[in-house]
């Protein structure tokens, strides 16, 4: 399979601070990849140098073989390469069919039908008028995949989708993504909650301290020793 | 369609009062400013409200844009169209200057940045003899043009035409795909980003349309004055006037920032001649207060949520 996402030896600092050390990625088309690490490992930072809201400093970010990493993150996400925040950022100001509207009107210059498939695919279509700083907890959720998948992406990077949801809530949003990736979207997963990865995931990889120190499927991750220790401290 | 019907009615209006003998001529020298208001509120609601970079410069670019028209019209005699022209052309250069520089800063350091270009461009006019320095210039008006019976009913039709001009670029925006990026780097500049806004470059073009309408605004003052100098030109009660206008209106809407003008201009003006010309400012202070504490969303927000309620 060839690689719809490399990154190379990419590199960040935040002062004195290395969020990232040389982290090298292959993402292949069509994967669920899976990407765990104790807080403050540096998953997000990793993120947001591939979908530009930061810049790395060294190493090389290719997207379909073209090299991403200094173009600004609007450029990125007409490339492809779609994400929702850790943090749900609706634009507050809106309702949620505009919300997705600001995609679709500014990447992928769709009709607004689209937006509706969209949103009775998530689950949010009886929510459309609704305004977005009135929504629930999961229904913020939603909206950030919503959005990113109105801009018709090929790579979507879930950055903790799941995070304080309920039980059920976290099957409901694992479908969608599984839902999605059936329809051949890559799929980025940063995620603490465990056995979501572990069920979702095809190849994991963990971070620690801005080092990948293990890479393999769920199972062997689980296993691993290094892992073990940086989650446990043991 | 409802719009243009408005808009032309508003302009046949004005333009029937200022032939009419009927209104008297301080209605005009008045209804002027106000008229100067709208536009420069409107100009300001466009970076301001739609996208929530807040300008205190106002000033700057109506002052440049007076300077420019003076500047044009003692060294060519250029007509009042032309000086409007140049001056939209300046202010836009401006904005455009401004906005490339200072917009990657975000919310109170871009807000910094605008004071600072206030006081670079009254210093540079201080010490620029050509246009009088910090003494200033008398102007002598040129003859009426007919069919207008007087210098001050004709600028008024003119800055009713700006206004007209501002407002319709104003909605244009606002209900355009550029007006939804803006709100939406209004509310979250990261996730406008991350939907595939171009940040940066709608930024920079609110700020160059703001930028040229301030400036035409500041046209003609000058020969509405009959005389130009740095210190009122660039007043920073502009930027103050320009910014508390939208806020009591409204800056969702581009009828807010119409209405906040004609509201406040109005009140400023009945003030300045029954009161006095000093509790102007406090006027502005003390509704800026009184809305920002007791309705943020002016008084569009205000009528739409009296509209829901009663439905």
């Amino acid at each position: 399979m060839a690689a719809l996402l490399q990154v190379e030896n990419v590199s960040k600092h935040f002062g004195g601070f290395t969020a990232l050390a040389g982290v090298s990625l292959d993402i292949a088309q069509g994967e669920r990849f899976g990407l765990i690490g104790p807080n403050g490992s540096g998953k997000t930072t990793l993120i947001n140098c591939i979908s530009g809201a930061l810049r790395n400093e060294a190493g090389k970010i290719v997207f379909q073989g073209k090299e991403i990493g200094g173009l600004p993150a609007y450029r990125r996400t007409r490339l492809g390469i779609a994400r929702s925040f850790q943090i749900p950022r609706p634009f507050h100001s809106m309702s949620v069919l505009e919300n997705l509207l600001v995609p679709l009107q500014y990447v992928a210059h769709g009709k607004e039908e689209e937006v509706f498939a969209i949103l009775k695919k998530i689950g949010l279509a009886d929510k459309a008028q609704a305004l977005s700083s009135q929504l629930s907890q999961v229904e913020l959720r939603k909206l950030e995949l919503a959005r990113a998948m109105a801009a018709r992406p090929r790579l979507l990077i879930s950055d903790e989708a799941m995070a304080g949801l309920s039980g059920a809530e976290v099957d409901e949003v694992l479908k969608i993504l599984f839902d999605l990736n059936a329809e051949g979207i890559t799929i980025i997963m940063i995620e603490h909650i465990m056995h979501a990865v572990m069920r979702f995931s095809q190849r994991v990889v963990c971070l620690d301290a801005g080092r990948i120190i293990c890479e393999g499927t769920p199972a062997s991750i689980v296993q691993n020793a290094d892992v073990q220790r940086a989650y446990l401290g043991a | 369609m409802k719009y243009s019907i408005g808009a032309a009615a508003f302009l046949v209006a004005a333009v029937g009062a200022a032939l009419s003998g009927a209104v008297n001529e301080y209605f005009f020298y008045a209804a002027y400013v106000v008229l100067t208001f709208v536009v420069l509120a409107t100009a300001w609601n466009i970076l301001g409200g739609y996208a929530g970079y807040v300008n205190f410069g106002t000033g700057a670019f109506f002052g440049l844009g007076s300077y420019s028209a003076v500047v044009l019209f003692k060294a060519l005699s250029a007509p009042l169209a032309v000086q409007i022209v140049a001056a939209a052309a300046v202010g836009a250069a401006l904005g455009f200057g401004v906005g490339i520089m200072t917009l990657r800063l975000r919310g109170i350091f871009f807000a910094i940045a605008t004071v600072a270009i206030l006081f670079i461009m009254e210093t540079l006019m201080v010490n620029w003899r050509y246009v009088g320095g910090a003494t200033g210039l008398q102007l002598l008006r040129p003859d009426v043009m007919a069919p207008f019976s007087s210098y001050t009913r004709m600028l008024f039709v003119v800055m009713a035409l700006l206004a007209v001009v501002a407002v319709s670029v104003a909605r244009y925006v606002q209900v355009s795909w550029i007006g939804r990026g803006l709100r939406a780097i209004r509310d979250s500049e990261e996730a406008a980003e991350a939907s595939g806004v171009p940040t940066l470059r709608l930024k920079v073009f609110a700020c160059t349309i703001s930028g040229a309408l301030m400036g035409a605004a500041g046209a003609p003052m000058p020969m509405y004055l009959s005389f130009i100098e740095p210190a009122s030109t660039f007043s920073l009660n502009w930027g103050v006037s320009a910014l508390a206008m939208p806020m009591i209106g409204g800056t969702a809407h581009w009828i807010g920032p119409v209405l906040g003008a004609l509201l406040l201009g109005s009140i400023q003006q009945i003030v300045t001649v029954t009161i006095s010309n000093e509790i102007n400012v406090l006027v502005v202070g003390v509704l800026l207060v009184l809305f920002v504490v007791l309705a943020p969303d002016g008084i569009y927000g205000l009528c739409r949520k009296w509209l829901r309620s009663s439905k």
